[in-house]
């Protein structure tokens, strides 16, 4: 066994190895910049709720027209924005604090997704919904992923600085005559349309996963912003491309090899605080 | 809208101060059932200098976020002229209000003064980074304009928003508690700031609480207290029964000592 066969070959060789890698990357061009924005707005566990609520769509997708992608696509979607609607007027309301209503959804989610499935489907259907088929991805499915990824990536090139100006100091966006709720309702749809590409390889549990893990471990390296989406963007792809091959060599399942693979990076950046060190140095020696 | 010619002088360009007049109609703003302010009627005149003075909760920033459009009226109005655009109106906000754990360096927090100009989506003008830069060396920031936000202490943080007011630019200056928690070496700074504003003819107004600043430096008041007990020249608003009835002052026993009511000239 040589590098060739062991980095290289199974993509050489397999299509559905070159889609789900093709895949891959796209999610993790899409969610660093996404997932990096999330976490400076400390909106991590939205992400995460939010990867569950395209679950009940997908899921009455699924029990109305089988698995066909784009029923569950766009049951996902209707029920992800639905649930961006309730957080943004749930909260102007003033019903609940926005945690509690969140935590609502988290279970209510679930619990109504896999009811659903189950009724109509085999265990198999449960855990494609729940864990995603990134190697059974065909040409529809890739051209879906890429398509969202690259909507995202524009939107946010567009409009990266009222979102980000959102992020921090909503107030002063509104006394320039910015909307903040409007900005603030875009970004969440922009998340909730990667969680429903991701949807599709990683499954409803994992769909967080290229977009919260490779973030979290730039923050561990780098401050400035440009550096923190670069990073997550090369972690996604490197987790994306590592956990495709363990997944091929060790025949385990590919969306949670990704997930470790991603969890792996995360935990290295995370006890390395020298790379911090290393990086603060280096900004400060930097002539300004 | 007209726009300064002096586009290429060395100086930062700096155009005609619009002449914005504030005048609230019975405003009343309320927060579902507790109302914070109520039935204030009054007007901040062009170029006039308000201090806002009343206890913790009395309605200072209520009064402030209704008048920058942060918070709508639930009775009453509040009626802008004199400026040139919505958004001619610089807010300066407490400092907690902004995450400054966000990786944004001095510079760049500075320039979003000049949002209004820029809008959303428009590009930067090159000059935005020296009027930047020049109001950072008002404040005396010039040495951290490349550093992140969060590792501004307190005192240099509020510089830099003093500093993203004067990129503003604005007509009507609105500052919350801009002094709370600055040495006095900051505050004077700051103050002196405030005043060269005021001598350039905007309308600015000013909630504090430093009574001996407000009768030192500021010619007009609005004491509040959710209502307005008095709102005019400082030294008939400040008066001791007046500041009795807006909970800043104990009822007398005889003259209070730290309460003399002078008038600087």
């Amino acid at each position: 066994m040589n590098l060739w066969s062991t980095l290289v070959a199974p993509f050489a060789e397999y299509a559905f190895m070159r889609s789900a890698l093709v895949a891959c990357m796209a999610l993790a061009v899409a969610g660093g910049p996404l997932g990096t924005l999330l976490l400076l707005r400390r909106m991590g566990l939205v992400g995460d709720v939010l990867s569950h609520a395209v679950m009940p769509g997908a899921a009455i997708g699924f029990a109305l027209a089988g698995s066909a992608l784009s029923v569950l696509s766009t049951g996902g979607l209707l029920t992800g924005i639905a649930v961006v609607l309730l957080m943004i007027f749930g909260t102007r309301l003033g019903a609940q604090r926005e945690d509690a209503s969140l935590a609502a959804f988290y279970f209510a989610s679930i619990g109504v997704g896999i009811l659903i499935v189950s009724l109509r489907g085999t265990n198999l259907d449960l855990m494609h919904v729940l864990l995603g088929t990134v190697l059974a991805i065909d040409v529809p499915a890739l051209v879906l992923i890429v398509t969202i990824a690259s909507v995202v990536v524009a939107v946010l090139a567009l409009i990266f600085r009222p979102i980000a100006i959102q992020s921090f100091d909503p107030a002063f966006l509104r006394t320039m005559g910015g909307s903040d709720s409007a900005y603030r309702a875009i970004f969440l749809v922009l998340v909730v349309l990667n969680l429903v590409a991701g949807f599709q390889a990683f499954g409803t549990l994992l769909a967080g996963v290229p977009l919260l893990l490779p973030a979290a471990a730039a923050r561990c390296w780098a401050q400035r912003i440009g550096p923190l989406v670069g990073l997550s963007v090369g972690f996604g792809m490197a987790a994306g491309y590592a956990g495709l091959l363990v997944s091929y060599h060790l025949n385990v399942p590919s969306g949670p090899a990704i997930a470790c693979a991603a969890a792996l990076i995360y935990a290295v950046s995370a006890l390395v605080p020298a790379g911090r060190t290393l990086v603060t140095a280096f900004n400060a020696t930097r002539p300004t | 809208m007209s726009e300064p010619s002096n586009r290429d002088a060395a100086e930062p360009p700096r155009r005609e101060v619009g002449h914005g007049c504030v005048t609230l109609r019975q405003l009343t703003v309320a927060y579902r059932e507790r109302i914070a302010i109520e039935a204030v009627s009054g007007a901040l005149a062009a170029g006039s200098l308000t201090a806002i003075v009343g206890a913790n909760g009395a309605g200072k920033t209520t009064l402030l976020h209704a008048i920058a459009g942060l918070v709508a009226p639930r009775h009453g109005s509040i009626e802008i002229s004199g400026t040139q655009a919505p958004a001619d109106l610089a807010y300066l906000p407490q400092s907690d209000s902004i995450d400054r754990d966000f990786p944004i360096s001095v510079l760049e927090f500075v320039a979003l003064g000049g949002w209004a100009r820029i809008g959303a989506l428009g590009r930067v003008p090159p000059e935005l980074r020296s009027r930047g830069m020049s109001a950072l060396q008002a404040v005396g920031l010039e040495e951290l304009a490349g550093d992140l936000l969060g590792q501004l202490s307190v005192g240099q943080f509020r510089r830099a928003l003093f500093a993203r007011v004067i990129v503003q630019d604005a007509a009507i200056v609105l500052l919350d508690e801009p002094f709370a928690g600055v040495d006095a070496a900051t505050s004077d700074d700051l103050l002196r700031l405030v005043q060269r504003w005021h001598a350039e003819g905007r309308t600015v107004m000013v909630a504090l609480h430093d009574l001996e600043q407000v009768l030192a430096s500021f010619p007009e008041t609005l004491l509040l207290a959710r209502k307005a007990i008095a709102w005019g020249a400082t030294a008939t608003a400040l008066t001791p029964e007046k500041l009795v009835e807006a909970g800043l002052a104990a009822p007398p026993r005889g003259p209070g000592p730290r309460l003399r009511l002078a008038m600087p000239s």
